[in-house]
């Protein structure tokens, strides 16, 4: 008591009283380094992200960009890059006039992640904004990169005193993903935390900065017809399904490396399960958020290898049909190796052990080629206890489900029993659904443009912290582990179908999957 | 992917009718492509003189997603006796295999003197139930929105359109204590609020928000009420007591009180400027330092004077919206609140008392 007493009060910022009222936040000046700027992600992603931000005027009012590429080029033949891609993948035409001063604040520095030259070019560009500025500028450092170079990159940050900055912010950015097995992510945390406090980290799962998952928490938390219900009283069991119609394309050799358990459950569904399952936050600031989410996947339990048969199911896509034209098989795709043992479906059964989901089944299943794209979350209620009216003929009667579709028709739906008009009391499902799209008049921004902008106003509400990543890698590694011991081939599925029949073996007594 | 339209028509109907008749184009609808939902967000009740329904008509379609779900236009003609009408159900394009189609519904009413006194009961059938309801009388008619009131929740206006901003002001004052009034002068200020904002919330420069001194604004010669609102806004959020503006030859001009200093405000037409809204913004704080914000290619372009002399200019990049997408924004505004506009149009009322 005495030391607090004597502690000098401190002094909380004053507000910005102008800020009240505005949709859009002030976002404090900002030079963004894309790390890998001529690949794919920012050509198609960052760069019409940041051209749409500038169009509605919602970069810093001072914004530089720098792109590190390997490859040698000029700053003009990269502003003419960068202009190449902002028209190919914008999701509106660029305004001539808004692309020109975008691009005036662009610059380039070639060079291999690991060359110190890299990073002392860097350096010069930065204090040369600085000086043009009269201020310090914050410094987000995007790593768009092979995950192989995040800790080469992080490091060289850290030895060149990029990490920290007199009187600014500096943030990294890191896609995904964030290590291929529990033990690299632990490494890599390790390494990243050893230059930049977990403060400064934004570790990017894009599937946040989605409208929907964020409606998710607004669904669940701002509704009290829901709450009530959400528990293990009186559901049954919850199905979150990712499909996609479409089959590698020409990502075999990242795929191949990766598979699907790596590609989307690792990190997309559990973050899934984690917005179904976890507990009201305290409050919506990034940590309070993230804090019941990590709880979440604390409560799974970790599969032992023995277990991992009766709850985790793989499969490969074999030829069939997609979009009534013949598709080949996974080992026929360009680039995959023959007899590669990659899976590209994958169905768990996970638990959730806490008070209020405990014996509650999730079922998580993703695939490509399936029969068709779809992303959503099926919470199944328990039956009624009594139906007094089933000897007038109510076999359609199912329990009630309320399916969240994230894509692509945003929107709830509610499956409930009703009468069929006549003069018998005969029931049959029908479905009470509400769209996003019919109910609101903005459009959703994209996930990069929301990601970026946050990332650079320091809210990590939407990014996954050190612990997350960790939590989410203890479940899927002991699976791995043991697909790894396991031979091939693997089961298969036809593409364009429902997944494989082996996917079945999974589900408890009572339950089925949903049609895709 | 080019939409469809449905349409119904009728001469001397009855609100009934075409109550009816939505009613049954949506079920047509739905039955020939059972992907085709119909938009629920907001209605919108627009009354325009019959002659100038095309034009309306013109400027709503640019508005693109921001459409109501349900527009109703009453196309008043004087002397008409006959209520005459039509109903079109446009959909936004045909739906990809497992996807949904918006449905949009436009009501177009003729209508004359005889009807006016029965236009409650004629509107309100024809709204959705439980939505939102937007008013909008683009050419006066003020009685009419009064008239109207009971059915709406917000009123989209245009300060800017009134001949005299101390009457705009008053009307808009006056109305914003029954409806949540969306002032498209008002979000002709948004991007400069958004750039003032922005420029003092670095933590150094938020105490300076207490010493400004001198705020110069620019605008269209018809927008004297956007730029009031902007300095309005000032006002309010930043607690200064402004007295009266005084005109001279250039503009107006006057002071506020802020609580350690007195805040030179003046209001200047920029003749070069060919659209409505503001041309400039230009704030003097008490060291020195000055920030000048004006419009140019491709955003705003920034002047900053340090309080040691040293000048910077840059541009901040942003598409101007067009009166098309001040509309559009004003419709989105409809469903949203903005707790500012209040306290900053009183604000602007005593600069003009």
């Amino acid at each position: 008591v005495a030391v607090a007493a004597h502690r000098p009060a401190e002094t909380p910022e004053a507000e910005n009283p102008l800020t009240a009222g505005l949709e859009r936040l002030p976002v404090a000046p900002t030079t963004l380094v894309i790390f890998g700027a001529t690949g794919d992600l920012a050509r198609r992603k960052l760069l019409p992200g940041l051209y749409n931000l500038a169009h509605d005027g919602a970069l810093p009012q001072r914004f530089h960009l720098i792109g590190v590429s390997r490859k040698e080029r000029a700053h003009e033949d990269y502003r003419a890059e960068c202009e190449e891609a902002i028209r190919r993948f914008s999701r509106r035409k660029p305004d001539e006039a808004v692309l020109r001063a975008l691009l005036e604040n662009v610059k380039y520095v070639p060079g291999t992640f690991d060359e110190p030259s890299v990073y002392e070019n860097l350096r010069k560009l930065l204090d040369g904004f600085e000086q043009q500025a009269g201020e310090p500028l914050n410094r987000a450092f995007y790593l768009s990169t092979a995950p192989n170079f995040f800790p080469v990159i992080v490091e060289r940050l850290g030895s060149c005193e990029l990490a920290r900055h007199e009187g600014a912010e500096v943030r990294v950015i890191i896609e995904k993903p964030f290590g291929t097995s529990l033990e690299e992510a632990r490494q890599l945390n390790r390494r990243v935390l050893a230059i930049f406090d977990e403060s400064q980290v934004f570790r990017i799962d894009h599937y946040l900065g989605k409208e929907t998952v964020q409606n998710m928490m607004a669904f669940r938390f701002a509704n009290g017809m829901f709450e009530p219900l959400w528990n293990r009283n009186y559901i049954d069991s919850v199905q979150i399904t990712a499909a996609e119609d479409l089959g590698i394309g020409s990502r075999a050799d990242y795929y191949d490396h990766a598979g699907a358990l790596r590609d989307l459950i690792q990190n997309h569904m559990l973050q899934l399960l984690c917005h179904v399952a976890m507990e009201p936050p305290v409050n919506f600031t990034a940590e309070e958020v993230r804090n019941e989410k990590v709880k979440v996947l604390q409560a799974v339990p970790h599969p032992a290898a023995q277990q991992v048969r009766e709850i985790a199911v793989r499969a490969q896509y074999a030829a069939g049909h997609a979009g009534g034209e013949d598709v080949p098989g996974y080992l026929q795709e360009e680039g995959v190796p023959a007899g590669s043992t990659t899976e590209t479906y994958v169905a768990l059964r996970l638990q959730v052990d806490n008070w209020r989901w405990a014996g509650v089944p999730f079922y998580l299943r993703t695939g490509k080629r399936l029969a068709r794209k779809v992303t959503e979350i099926a919470v199944t209620l328990k039956p009624v206890p009594h139906l007094a009216f089933s000897q007038d003929g109510s076999l359609g009667v199912e329990p009630n489900q309320l399916v969240l579709t994230l894509q692509p028709n945003e929107g709830v739906s509610l499956r409930l029993g009703a009468k069929i008009p006549g003069t018998r009391m005969i029931i049959r499902t029908v479905n009470m659904e509400f769209l996003y799209g019919t109910a609101f008049l903005s459009q959703s921004p994209e996930a990069y443009e929301r990601l970026i902008t946050d990332a650079m106003r320091g809210d990590a509400t939407l990014f996954t912290r050190n612990d997350e990543v960790e939590a989410q890698w203890l479940i899927c590694d002991p699976i791995l582990k043991t697909w790894e011991q396991m031979p091939g081939p693997l089961p298969t599925y036809k593409a364009g179908s429902q997944g494989p029949a082996e996917g079945d073996a999974i589900l408890l007594e009572g339950d089925r999957w949903r049609a895709i | 992917m080019a939409g469809s339209d449905a349409v119904w028509s009728a001469q001397g109907t009855t609100p009934d009718a075409i109550e009816a008749a939505l009613r049954e184009l949506l079920v047509q609808r739905h039955a020939e492509n059972e992907s085709y939902v119909p938009a629920r967000v907001l209605n919108m009740i627009t009354f325009v003189d019959r002659e100038w329904t095309g034009e309306i008509a013109n400027r709503l379609r640019g508005v693109g997603r921001y459409h109501a779900s349900r527009l109703v236009v009453l196309a008043y003609e004087p002397r008409r006796d006959r209520l005459d009408a039509r109903v079109m159900s446009a959909s936004e394009g045909e739906p990809a295999p497992g996807e949904v189609s918006l449905l949009r519904e436009t009501v177009v009413v003729e209508l004359g003197d005889r009807h006016l006194d029965d236009l409650l009961t004629i509107a309100d059938p024809l709204v959705v139930t439980d939505l939102s309801t937007l008013l909008w009388s683009p050419h006066g008619h003020h009685e009419i929105i009064t008239e109207l009131l009971p059915l709406a929740q917000s009123v989209l206006l245009d300060s800017v359109d009134e001949p005299e901003a101390r009457e705009a002001l008053e009307r808009a004052s006056a109305l914003s204590e029954e409806v949540y009034v969306v002032d498209l002068a008002w979000l002709r200020s948004t991007p400069w609020r958004e750039r003032v904002a922005a420029m003092f919330d670095p933590a150094p420069m938020r105490s300076e928000l207490r010493t400004i001194v001198s705020v110069t604004v620019r605008h269209h010669q018809e927008s004297t009420v956007a730029a009031l609102l902007l300095l309005g806004w000032l006002a309010s959020r930043l607690g200064w007591r402004a007295s009266p503006l005084l005109s001279d030859r250039t503009g107006l001009e006057g002071r506020a009180h802020a609580s350690r200093q007195d805040v030179r405000l003046r209001l200047e037409a920029a003749p070069e400027l060919l659209v409505r809204g503001l041309a400039g913004v230009a704030i003097e704080t008490a060291s020195g330092r000055t920030l000048q914000l004006d419009r140019g290619p491709g955003g705003l372009r920034a002047r900053a004077r340090d309080p040691r002399g040293a000048e910077r200019e840059w541009t901040i990049p942003g598409a101007s919206r067009g009166e098309t997408g001040v509309l559009g924004e004003g419709i989105r505004q409809a469903l949203l609140r903005d707790p500012t506009y209040r306290p900053a149009l009183k604000a602007a009322r005593a600069m003009l008392a």
